[in-house]
Formats: structure tokens, C-alpha cells, sequence
């Protein structure tokens, strides 16, 4: 298709695989992962490593400092701080792991089965999970200590218990999310059994979260339990680094670092994971940004050099050209690349538009018309570049020959005065939280500098004009109370309300039925009529075209191919695209037969 | 037309679905009234409504995913109006489906040879044969054999829409169930995508269920056509009747809304569309005072 889906492909191939490397990039995921494997290594290797066994005692040197034998010197038992220090890490690590695993074997299940099926054990899982969450933790855990004595053990399976509905959550929320993609439905249809589609389809889309939530789970695991055991309710026979930090407290006067390395060694574990945890979630995050925009890298420092100083006044624009309402020459609009370079979406375009006179520029999806439609808006995204040409507004740049962006200043004297516009998405386009008659009337105050009260008598007329049948009714509704067509109707009333002598309409009829569409159509022909405004068009329909346009331009990746009379470019059409275009339309085709004569391979 | 396809694949008779409402005793919101259709052995059935009607109900209700409250759904004499998931899973062989959005069809963690393959391995089939089976997919829906180990992000709307045809085709089914298979899709791309569909029943014999908003697509795709409104069938034909002269006033509004592409004709085509809205408000103003 267009170039830029390519360009999106391409760079998220690229990010796909290098989710572990990106984590490996940030510095804090380095030092993460860096500490962490050295403690698991340790704790793996401990027999090995301790010079002494974790309870071995040597009453003769007590509270000693370090030398040789005893690399951090020895506890009031005289037993080595070293040894116990690297014989915790096993059972710290080791039991903040079973906390992770038993809260995930709870709450993973349990979350995959109420977010898929819903219904009654979603009811009673949630019930359960209020419970579970109302319970006061630390209490809990003292409690169980009393009835099953000091195991680290059970208390870290009872804490992973009381977590469990953090997974649970979680999971719910995320498998509810993807329930209903079509692509779940598809696998459905395939037959695939309930069980089947959760492990193959609906698993992976928690996957991500549950890595992430492990980490900060297992950090605080280790907290709690180090806290329990700080507090005198550890099993004193067993090494850990909060029985450790309790013994290193008791004497705290005598050997002060005997508290200093298991509060180090926790602190630096909790830290890591905590840390490992966000690198985890930025990578993926990252992952997102470059699917979901291909337009968010910063510009380059190269490029913003290239800016000058602002000139206070617009030059002046060549003589002869001022009658046209709108003049677009040259224009070459850019996006910044990773690599520095500007990738051009709109490349040499030049387009004039006259009073009273309706411009269509049409083209499919990636060709850049909605990109030249709203650099005339001054709309472009903050890093789009003007690479080159200019656009005239009555008379006046609002982008000089040499600007590299929209000059905002020039523009925002214009927008909603001079230039309105009319949206694609009726519904996404107005606000929610108010009324329709709040928004049509705030932006005539501001603008027309009225009272509000003859902005709402201007309003009511508005809708009228529109041809709503009760405006004081639609005035008072919150727009989800309208259909589509009526919201669309409420932003043409918008779009006319302070007299504009442009009117930039970007696909107004594409999210409507046909019908409804016909009826839009005949509303911005009348209006545009009556208020002799000039209006430019963006549409991929010849239909609408047909319909609206006096003239119109035709747009393939970036260029202009095609521009003139309607008649003459549907009648005739010169360019190969533009007949290849009008050949895919199936208005008078013969029914049943092939409308490409080849199959073709780069749809 | 309508004689050569004396076998009916599918029927659908009288069937109403009902989705529950949210509040308590609060009425159930009815999308389907008493909907009948029938469709022959390598038949295409277009159905053709405005968004809301009950047209992608109707192919969701054929395919399971929507719930039957009354009347039945027929599919080579048996009746699958509650097919059990095991059921369904026999059925997946013979009855397939191309949702709209390319986007959301294709699981975006799986590689297009896994999506491929998943229906084949469902039925059993071993490795081997479903993978020789993916590749002769891919080809029959010209995509180049490299796709098997690539993303479904890496693809254009078109590409991606020719993966999810290309899987409905795995089995080989007799009815694939298409909802506005084409409406996300450019129009260069509409066009060979609707080339491929029609190809593809060339070759194999397959019957379409074909839902769309686009009178135009329906008509150069269909040999039948049933228009939907308010949840309800007004008028069903040949294609060549429906949606060059139809009876029913819906459709006539549907017919003249559609704009073409020559601006005298669109203005002749308006006016009528004035003219046939202003005889149908005369004569319902009529009817109402006659009541």
C-alpha cells in the first residue's frame, strides 16, 4: 500500500525482537539485572561459596571484627556474617519466589477464568478477592505465626495468598479487554476449545503484565518477610537477611555493621527488582509508541538549527496571486526519522482554492491529503516539518516560503474565525461532558466577542439552519444522546457559526450511513451556497466528489498526479492512477466480474 | 438464477435474537425479527443495511456467536440454531468467516503461519501436510511464501485481509460468512480483494454470506440480495432487481443515496432522491391521516 505502513512495518519488526535488549540499554534495567543475577548465582551456589555453614557457631569469637577467617567479622553466637549473609540470599530469594508463585497460581487461574466467562464465578471470584483485600495483612500474618509457629515458609505462602487478587485484577481486566477481538470470535468459529483459545489467544496479552508484576511482588515480599522477622517472628535456626537485621539490631551499640549488611543486601534486592519491574514495563511500553505513532521521535538537533530568527510581519505574497482565498505552492511536508533524516509525506504540492468555490482533493489512505488539509489548518503535529513551498491565505502567508513550520501566531487569529472545520468522527469530536449547546456557544463568545446570551439565540438558529429539527431539544443534549448524523450536523453548525470564509472539511461523511451521508451532502451544498465560503474537501469517494466539487486535485503517496474541472478529470482522466482508481469503483461494472485484470500481489 | 441452486445449504427461518437488557425486568433489546434467508450450493447472498440494522447479528448468529431466541438456523439439513462447541468444531469445516477489521482478526502475537495452521491442526491434521497446506494457501490468496514467519502488523490492511481470507479458505469450507469484509479497505485494494473473493468461488464452489453497508459492493458481488431494516428482512431477489429497481421504499432511499461518480448523472440521481423522499413523506402523511 502507502509508504508510510511500510515504514511502520519495518520499524516494528525491529522492535519486536529487541524487547531484552532494550531493558539491557537502560542503565537502571542494567544495574537491575546485573545485581539480581549475582544474588540468584550466590544463592544458587552458596555451599560452595560460604566458608562456613549458617548456623556453624565458634562461642570463643563472638561479635569479632572482619579479618581473614571471618570476611565480615561474626554475630553474638559467633557465627560468620559472611557465610549467613550469602546462606539468607538462598532463602530470602527462594521464599519471596513462593510468595510470587503461589499468588500467581491463585490469582492467574482465577482472573483467566471470571475475565473470559464472566457470569457467576466472576461474581463470587470478586467477592472472594473484596474479602481477601479488607483483610488487615500484617494481622493476618501474626496469626499465623501464632498457630503454626515461626516458618518462613507458610508465611510467605499465607502473604501470597493475601496478594493474590492484585494478580487476579489484573488478569480480569486484561483478558476482558481482548474478550471480544474479533480475532477471538475467528478462533471460536475454528472451534477451538474455551481452554485452548485462553492458552493460545488470550494468555499472551498478560503475559507482559504478570513479568512486571512479579518483579515489584517478589521486592515486596522480601520487605514484608524481612519486616516480620526484624520484628522478633522469624525462625531464629533458619538464615535470613531480616533474622540477620533483628540479631544485627539487638546489638546495635556493640557491632554496628552487623545491621549494615543484611539491610544493604535487602535494600539492594528490593531496589534491583523495583527497578527491573519499570525497565520491563518501559521496554514494552517503547514497543508500543513505535506501533501505535510512527510520528513520535523527537526532531533532530540538525533540523531545529536550520530555524532562524521570526520575522514580525509576514513578507508580503507575489503580486496578482492575493485573489485567490487559498494558495498552496510547492508544499513538502516532512516527519523526522530516527536516523535524522526527514521523511517527506506531502512532496511538491501546489493547489489554489477561490471564494465560494468547493476544492476536492482525494486520494487513499496514505497519500497525504489529510496531512495538506491540515497544515492549511496549521494543525500539523508539533515535529512536522515544512520542508519546503508555502500556503497563502487571502492574501497572506501563514507559511512563509523558507518557514520550516506553520507559524502558530498568524494561524491562531484565523482558526475558528476565517478557517473552520469539519471532522471525520462526529462523536469523538465533541466533548461528553458537555452539552452540545455549551459547546457551540463558548467558542462564539471567545470569538465573536457576543454576549452569551445572543450566542445561544445565534446557536438555536444555527441548528435550525442545519436543519435539526428541534434545536432547543438537541441545545440541551450531551452529545451521546444524538445519532452520528445529527452530531455531524451540530459540528457544521459549529463549523458556520462565526462566518468563515473557508470551510476545511477532512472526510465529513465517512463514518455515516449512506443515507444519512446523502443528507450531509446536501447540507453543506445549501450552506455553502448560501454563505458563498470556500470549502476544500478531503474524501476518498469520487461519489462525493462528484456530488460537492467544482474542482478537484488527486493525491497518490505524497503527490499531486491529477488536478482540474470535476467534468473533465472524472470524464476524462489523463493520469494512470487516477483512472486506475476510478476503474476500482463498481458503480456500472458488470456485476460478477473481475475489476483488476490481474490478481496482483501489493494490495 | 435462482433455479440453479436447488440445494439449499443454508436456511434461516423466522429467527429472532434477543440480547438481554442491563436493569432488572428491564425488556430484552431485540435485534432480529423473524429473519428468513436461504443459500444455495455455491451461491452468494448479499445483505445489504445501514449500520444498527442486524445484518452483522444475522452472520454472527449463523456462525454461533450470537444468541438464537427463537426460529431456526439450518446448515446442510441439520440444525445448528445451539450447535455445542463440539458441534461447532465439526461444523468449522463447512462454515467459515472474514470479519471486517483486518486489525483486530489476526492475533497480533502469532505469526501468520501459526494463524494459518491453527484451523488445520484443530481438525488433526498433521504438520507436514497442514504445512504444505499454508503455503498453498498463501499462494492461492497471492501472498508471498515469506509471510509464514512474519506479523500481522507487518501488513498492509489489504495483506492482512487476505491472511483472514486465506484461513477461512484452510478447510476448504462450503459457506464462509463474510461481515463488510471490504469497508476498511482503500478502494484500488477493495477491488482486487473482491476479485480474489470472486475467483476464489470460481475455483472451489463456495457459497458467501455477504454483509455489507455498500449497495455498489453488494451488487457486484452477490446473485441474491436481502436488504435489512430495523432488524428485519423488507426485501429480498436477485441481485439484478434489488438494487437496480426495488420495491421497497427503504431500499429505493438506500439506491438513490449512494452517489456516483459523473457529476451530471449524481445531479439527475440527486433530484430523484428529492423527488422519491417527498412522494414517500406525501404518501406516509397520507397513510397517517387515512389512520
Amino acid at each position: 500500500m502507502s509508504e508510510p505502513v511500510e515504514i511502520k512495518a519495518s520499524t516494528a519488526t525491529l522492535a519486536r525482537t529487541n524487547v531484552f535488549k532494550r531493558i539491557l540499554k537502560n542503565p537502571l534495567g542494567i544495574f537491575a539485572v546485573a545485581v539480581l543475577t549475582i544474588m540468584v548465582l550466590v544463592a544458587i551456589f552458596a555451599g560452595w561459596i560460604a566458608p562456613f555453614g549458617e548456623n556453624a557457631a565458634n562461642i570463643g569469637k563472638t561479635l569479632s571484627g572482619a579479618d581473614s577467617v571471618n570476611l565480615l567479622g561474626t554475630d553474638s553466637a559467633g557465627r560468620d556474617t559472611f557465610s549467613r549473609l550469602v546462606y539468607g540470599a538462598q532463602t530470602t530469594l527462594l521464599s519471596a519466589l513462593l510468595c510470587a508463585a503461589v499468588a500467581i497460581a491463585i490469582g492467574l487461574p482465577a482472573g483467566l477464568i471470571a475475565g473470559y466467562y464472566s457470569g457467576p464465578f466472576d461474581s463470587a471470584a470478586n467477592w472472594v478477592v473484596n474479602v481477601l483485600m479488607a483483610l488487615p495483612g500484617i494481622i493476618v500474618l501474626l496469626t499465623i505465626r501464632a498457630a503454626f509457629g515461626p516458618s518462613v515458609w507458610i508465611s510467605m505462602i499465607a502473604f501470597g495468598i493475601l496478594i493474590s487478587p492484585g494478580y487476579f485484577r489484573l488478569t480480569r481486566t486484561a483478558v476482558q479487554s481482548v474478550r471480544n477481538e474479533l480475532y477471538v470470535d475467528a478462533a471460536r468459529v475454528s472451534g477451538l476449545s474455551d481452554a485452548r483459545i485462553i492458552t493460545r489467544h488470550i494468555f499472551s496479552v498478560v503475559r507482559a503484565p504478570i513479568i512486571i508484576q512479579t518483579a515489584i511482588v517478589c521486592g515486596v515480599a522480601i520487605s514484608i518477610q524481612s519486616g516480620l522477622e526484624f520484628l522478633g517472628l522469624g525462625d531464629p535456626t533458619v538464615a535470613t537477611w531480616g533474622v540477620m537485621l533483628s540479631e544485627g539490631f539487638k546489638n546495635v551499640y556493640l557491632a554496628p555493621t552487623l545491621l549494615l549488611w543484611p539491610a544493604l543486601a535487602i535494600g539492594l534486592a528490593v531496589g534491583s527488582l523495583v527497578l527491573l519491574g519499570n525497565a520491563v514495563r518501559d521496554a514494552l511500553e517503547d514497543r508500543e509508541k513505535v506501533t501505535v505513532s510512527k510520528r513520535n521521535d523527537p526532531p533532530t538537533v540538525a533540523l531545529q538549527m536550520q530555524r532562524g530568527p521570526r520575522k514580525k510581519k509576514a513578507a508580503n505574497v507575489e503580486v496578482g496571486t492575493e485573489k485567490h482565498l487559498v494558495k498552496v505552492s510547492h508544499l513538502a511536508i516532512g516527519y523526522p526519522q530516527a536516523n535524522g533524516t526527514l521523511k517527506p509525506v506531502v512532496n511538491d504540492v501546489s493547489f489554489t482554492v477561490d471564494r465560494g468555490e468547493v476544492l476536492g482533493i482525494v486520494g487513499e489512505s496514505g497519500s497525504g491529503k489529510s496531512q495538506t488539509a491540515f497544515s492549511i489548518l496549521g494543525l500539523l503535529p508539533p515535529e512536522a516539518r515544512i520542508m519546503s513551498g508555502s500556503i497563502q491565505f487571502d492574501g497572506e502567508y501563514t507559511v512563509e516560503p523558507g518557514e520550516d513550520t506553520v507559524n502558530q501566531g498568524r494561524l491562531s487569529a484565523l482558526r475558528g474565525k476565517r478557517i473552520s472545520y469539519i471532522p471525520q468522527e462526529p462523536m469523538s469530536n465533541l466533548d461528553p461532558a458537555y452539552t452540545i449547546g455549551s459547546q457551540l456557544v463558548a467558542p462564539m463568545v471567545t470569538v465573536l466577542g457576543i454576549s452569551k446570551a445572543e450566542a445561544k439565540k445565534r446557536a438555536l438558529k444555527l441548528l435550525s439552519d442545519v436543519g435539526i429539527v428541534d434545536p432547543a431539544r438537541t441545545f440541551g443534549a450531551y452529545p451521546h444522546e444524538v445519532s452520528g448524523g445529527m452530531a455531524q450536523r451540530v459540528l457544521i453548525a459549529g463549523a458556520i457559526s462565526c462566518e468563515p470564509d473557508l470551510i476545511i472539511a477532512d472526510e465529513p461523511t465517512t463514518a455515516l450511513d449512506v443515507t444519512v451521508q446523502a443528507e450531509v451532502l446536501d447540507l453543506i451544498r445549501d450552506l455553502q451556497k448560501r454563505l458563498g465560503v470556500g470549502v476544500i474537501l478531503v474524501t476518498h469517494n469520487f461519489g462525493v466528489v462528484a456530488d460537492l466539487c467544482d474542482r478537484v486535485v488527486v493525491m497518490q503517496a505524497g503527490r499531486l498526479v491529477e488536478g482540474g474541472q470535476v467534468r473533465e478529470i472524472l470524464g476524462a482522466p489523463q493520469d494512470p492512477y487516477t483512472i486506475t482508481l476510478l476503474d476500482s469503483m463498481l458503480e456500472n461494472k458488470k456485476p460478477m466480474t473481475m475489476l483488476v485484470s490481474q490478481g496482483g500481489t501489493t494490495s | 438464477m435462482t433455479g440453479a441452486f436447488q440445494d439449499d445449504l443454508l436456511v434461516v427461518d423466522d429467527l429472532v435474537v434477543e440480547y438481554p437488557s442491563k436493569g432488572f425486568r428491564k425488556k430484552p433489546f431485540r435485534a432480529l425479527t423473524d429473519v428468513s434467508i436461504r443459500i444455495g450450493q455455491g451461491e452468494t447472498l448479499g445483505l445489504v443495511g445501514e449500520s444498527g440494522s442486524g445484518k452483522t447479528t444475522l452472520g454472527r448468529a449463523v456462525l454461533g456467536l450470537a444468541p438464537v431466541t427463537a426460529g431456526t438456523i439450518t446448515f446442510e439439513g441439520e440444525d445448528i440454531s445451539h450447535a455445542s462447541r463440539k458441534h461447532r468444531q465439526k461444523l468449522s469445516r463447512d462454515l467459515q468467516v472474514v470479519f471486517q477489521d483486518p486489525y483486530t482478526s489476526l492475533n497480533p502475537a502469532m505469526e501468520i503461519g501459526d494463524i494459518l495452521a491453527e484451523p488445520l491442526t484443530i481438525q488433526g491434521i498433521g504438520p507436514t501436510e497442514s504445512k504444505a497446506r499454508v503455503k498453498e494457501l498463501l499462494d492461492h490468496v497471492n501472498l508471498p511464501s515469506d509471510a509464514l514467519h512474519r506479523q500481522p502488523r507487518e501488513f498492509s490492511g489489504g495483506q492482512r485481509q487476505r491472511v483472514a481470507i486465506a484461513r477461512a479458505l484452510a478447510l476448504s469450507p462450503k459457506l464462509i460468512v463474510c461481515d463488510e469484509p471490504v469497508s476498511a479497505l482503500d478502494l484500488t485494494t477493495q477491488a482486487r480483494v473482491l476479485d480474489l473473493f470472486l475467483q476464489i468461488q470460481q475455483d472451489t464452489g463456495v457459497s458467501y454470506l455477504f454483509v455489507s453497508h455498500d449497495l455498489d459492493v453488494v451488487r457486484h458481488i452477490s446473485h441474491r440480495v436481502a436488504v435489512m431494516y430495523h432488524g428485519e428482512i423488507v426485501e429480498q431477489g436477485p441481485a439484478a432487481q434489488v438494487t437496480v429497481s426495488p420495491e421497497h421504499p427503504y431500499t429505493q432511499r438506500l439506491l438513490l443515496a449512494s452517489p456516483v461518480p459523473d457529476p451530471d448523472r449524481q445531479e439527475e440521481r440527486r433530484a430523484n432522491r428529492r423527488r422519491l423522499l417527498d412522494e414517500q413523506r406525501a404518501s406516509a402523511e397520507l397513510a397517517a391521516a387515512g389512520a
